[in-house]
């Protein structure tokens, strides 16, 4: 799987091997990085990605191969060996202690001494050279918690830097990012790249392997399928080495037949815990038969909104109305007989219970219906006959109803939030974030279900981060910014025109 | 005796009352502050005790019976260690557990041993800590105000009240000013950020309760051997418990810990004073209320009424490397 490359290489795996019981999470993988380059791994959620990182990180231990450091072989026994034999890894979750300052994080496990006050000094004098050369600004004495994700990132960079780490391996880095965050990162990575440094970078996103790396890779169930010259490849093929057939990347959709006002929201405003307020006189109105997108960076009020319109968290002014009356008051389990479905945000946080079985789980919340019950007790047999039609309908994997819901994968458990939601035939939805975490096939799916939904004259309320998600998928695009909706736009409106909206930048 | 004099045997009789609290709870600060929960402070003390006892009675010295008193407490920080931190248990059960061990082995082996009912034999003067008269108490017993002050609350205790209050400025050294204790805050925080930073999670918690017993063990020893002359069944009354309060009531900070176990060592003391005494309008007024007051102010701590207490973050959770 080498290419012919100029450079002498960083790093080489050869023969790597590794099961977990029955699991075959990486089958004899070959692997070559050139020194100073960006090279990303590419591939759905389980294909091997992690497993593969976290042997070279010392994590875990191939059962098969070996691992070459600039052409020499080494043995990584643990993470203190990866350090020492200069690789770095950021975390997907930071490893950053929260109430530590960044000077403090930077020097866990690397102390300079029995004392810490000989090494503070040293730090910090080495933090001001790092920031000087590679452009990571960040103030060594902020403490983690208050300091935005962006730049908690960038201390964990500074961290393996600060280890002198040659090689840098950086796991769904985006994932937590707002655009212009992610823009600063890929710009960082560019100029370490430029000093000599080598960047593995993992993740799910086709999009980020074209804007930054030089070379990709691609697994798939557990195997190395491909490498290529980012240059070289396209989307499509990568979209279709990874998923194993064709994908379609672009969702199709006909035009939007809107009907009667289903949802109305007047003049809402949501504070969250703290009491900041977080949504700011909010109004607009959901029809039958459309899907309305809110576009927005994270934390803009898009979470409280929708907590809000489930039921969730109260407004403090305002009103919610669902078919023209107000439903202030009224509960979730009230909403849903009203016929309003949620899909949250977080399905681990909301949407599931992970330690319930897979039928627990794909009736939760709508288990008071009168076909899951008989009195005061459950009718399991038809709540877990209800199960195997939707895995069966909505291709749920494994197909096993009896299942701990923990040991589905993201996609799969998003699956079943979804197939519950859907399935009752509700006659609003409001979903958030419909496709976090999940992997490329089950992205085409859950979309092709929204439009659906939509089809068949249900109102849609779509929160999504992703921004060629609520492109995609939207009727109408609101942009949130700051609690407030800024402006409204038709589903074909511009990346760009949408980007400065929700920079706050334009109207 | 005027009011003075009232306050000065009160605040005496505080301070005496404080140390086994401010021992346990340090020591409960080392161990949470390191994400292991520590309701076993109460086992530890009591079978610390009970040893201090043992070997003091035996050997007629007390250093060797503090020894003793720490070397049990370390023992059952270990078994602590071996079910929540090795094997990944619960740490409440296991605490408990612990606290019922010792609340079952100390009479078991105390009445094999000595045959008193629990107790153990009476300890000889030079196997016990007793008071240490300062330089010039009585010199300055006569000065207003300051004298009474130095000769009957600072001067006149022993030695292992002035080791508690030391343990103080140390712990706080230790926990701030060195690698052991940044790494000990991380570990309560974080164990992922210690783990990927190649140091084991495992052996730091290990320490930390090694740490955690070593305190205890004085704790203990200062029950048995320093505030009485024998080991009493149950002789640590639930002060562990207090002392974990105290901890949680000083939001897990060494400076705070020591203030919050004098104030709930003054409240134990103000309750021994008011026993049989009957206030004016009042009439007399019931002891328990002072002796649930300490839990009553963490409570209400706890609601939030004073501020926030924010636990550290991985308290209470075995650590398991994660995929």
């Amino acid at each position: 799987m080498s290419l012919d490359s100029p450079k002498e290489p960083a790093i080489e795996l050869v023969g790597i091997d590794k099961k977990f019981g029955t699991v075959h999470a990486n089958k004899n993988i070959n692997l070559t990085v050139a020194k100073g380059s960006i090279h990303g791994i590419i591939g759905e959620n389980g294909a091997g990605k992690s497993t593969l990182m976290s042997i070279l990180y010392g994590f875990y231990h191939a059962d098969h191969g070996e691992i070459r450091i600039s052409g020499k072989p080494v043995t990584i026994r643990d993470s203190q060996a990866a350090i020492a034999a200069g690789i770095g890894m950021v975390h997907q979750h930071f490893m950053l202690v929260e109430n530590f300052t960044v000077l403090e994080n930077v020097m866990l496990g690397a102390e300079g001494g029995q004392l810490l006050a000989k090494g503070v000094a040293s730090a910090r004098k080495e933090l001001k050279r790092l920031e000087d050369d590679y452009g990571l600004e960040v103030d060594p004495d902020a403490v983690i918690e208050e300091l935005p994700v962006g730049s908690q990132q960038r201390v964990e960079i500074l961290k393996a830097l600060y280890r002198g780490a040659d090689i840098l391996i950086l796991d769904e880095p985006t994932g937590v990012l707002t655009p212009p965050e992610a823009d600063h990162l890929f710009k960082v990575l560019r100029v370490l790249r430029d000093q000599g440094k080598t960047i593995i970078l993992i993740t799910h996103k086709l999009r980020e392997i074209m804007a930054i790396t030089d070379t990709v890779s691609v697994m798939r169930r557990g195997e190395m399928v491909a490498t290529r010259k980012t240059a070289e490849t396209t989307v499509e093929e990568l979209a279709e080495l990874m998923v194993g057939r064709r994908v379609l990347l672009r969702v199709e959709k006909g035009a939007a037949n809107p009907g009667a006002v289903l949802m109305s929201v007047r003049n809402l405003t949501v504070k969250d815990s703290r009491g900041v307020t977080m949504v700011d006189d909010v109004s607009f109105d959901v029809r039958a038969g459309e899907i309305v997108g809110i576009a927005g960076v994270a934390g803009n009020g898009q979470s409280e909104l929708l907590e809000a319109i489930a039921g969730i968290r109260k407004p403090s002014s305002g009103e919610i109305l669902i078919h023209g009356k107000s439903v202030a008051g009224v509960d979730p389990a009230g909403l849903r007989d009203l016929g309003l479905a949620h899909i949250p945000e977080d399905r681990h946080h909301m949407g599931l219970v992970l330690k319930f079985e897979e039928y627990e789980n794909s009736v939760l919340g709508y288990h008071r219906d009168a076909k899951y019950g008989r009195g005061p007790l459950l009718d399991l047999e038809a709540m877990r006959k209800d199960a195997e039609e939707k895995i069966g309908k909505y291709d749920i994997r494994p197909p096993n109803p009896r299942l701990r819901t923990a040991n589905f994968s993201g996609g799969n458990q998003q699956k079943i939030v979804v197939a519950r939601e859907i399935e009752r035939d509700p006659k609003m939805l409001i979903i958030g974030q419909p496709t976090r975490g999940v992997d490329i096939g089950a992205i085409e799916f859950i979309h092709k279900r929204i439009i659906e939904m939509r089809d068949a004259g249900k109102a849609v309320l779509l929160v999504s981060v992703e921004l060629d998600e609520i492109r995609s998928l939207s009727d109408r695009i609101l942009v949130m910014f700051a609690g407030k909706i800024v402006g409204e736009k038709s589903g074909e409106a511009g990346e760009q025109t949408l980007g400065l909206m929700m920079a706050g930048i334009a109207a | 005796m005027d009011y003075f004099d009232i306050f000065i045997s009160i605040l005496g009789s505080a301070v005496r009352l404080s140390i086994p609290l401010l021992f346990t709870a340090l020591a409960g600060l080392f161990s949470e502050r390191a994400g292991i929960f520590d309701i076993g402070l109460e086992g530890k003390m009591l079978a610390s005790a009970f040893a201090a006892a043992c070997v003091a009675y035996w050997t007629g010295n007390a250093w060797f019976g503090l020894l003793g008193g720490i070397g049990v407490s370390i023992a059952f920080s270990f078994v602590h260690g071996f079910a929540s931190i090795t094997n990944r248990g619960n740490q409440i059960v296991s605490g408990v557990a612990l606290n019922f061990v010792a609340a079952g082995l100390t009479i078991v082996l105390g009445q094999a041993w000595f045959r008193q009912g629990g107790r153990t034999g009476q300890v000889p003067p030079e196997g016990r800590f007793s008071s240490i008269v300062l330089p010039g108490a009585d010199m300055m017993r006569d000065v207003p105000i300051i004298g009474p002050l130095y000769a009957n609350v600072i001067s006149g205790n022993n030695i292992l009240t002035y080791i508690a209050f030391l343990m103080v400025p140390i712990s706080w050294w230790v926990l701030y000013r060195t690698r052991f204790g940044l790494r000990l805050r991380a570990v309560g925080e974080n164990p992922g950020a210690v783990d990927t930073a190649g140091i084991s999670v495992a052996w730091m918690r290990y320490r930390s309760l090694i740490v955690a017993g070593f305190l205890c063990g004085f704790a203990g020893t200062y029950l048995s051997i320093a505030q009485s002359a024998a080991f009493i069944n149950n002789m640590s009354a639930g002060k562990g418990y207090i002392a974990l309060a105290a901890l949680i009531f000083a939001k897990w900070k060494p400076v705070p810990v020591m203030l919050a176990c004098l104030l709930f060592g003054f409240l134990d003391a103000f309750a021994n004073f008011m026993q049989g005494k009957s206030l004016p309008l009042i009439g007399e007024v019931p002891v328990q209320i002072f002796q649930a007051l300490p839990y009553i102010l963490t409570c209400v701590l706890l609601a939030g009424f004073i501020g926030t207490a924010r636990p550290p973050k991985a308290g209470g959770v075995p650590y398991t490397k994660e995929r």
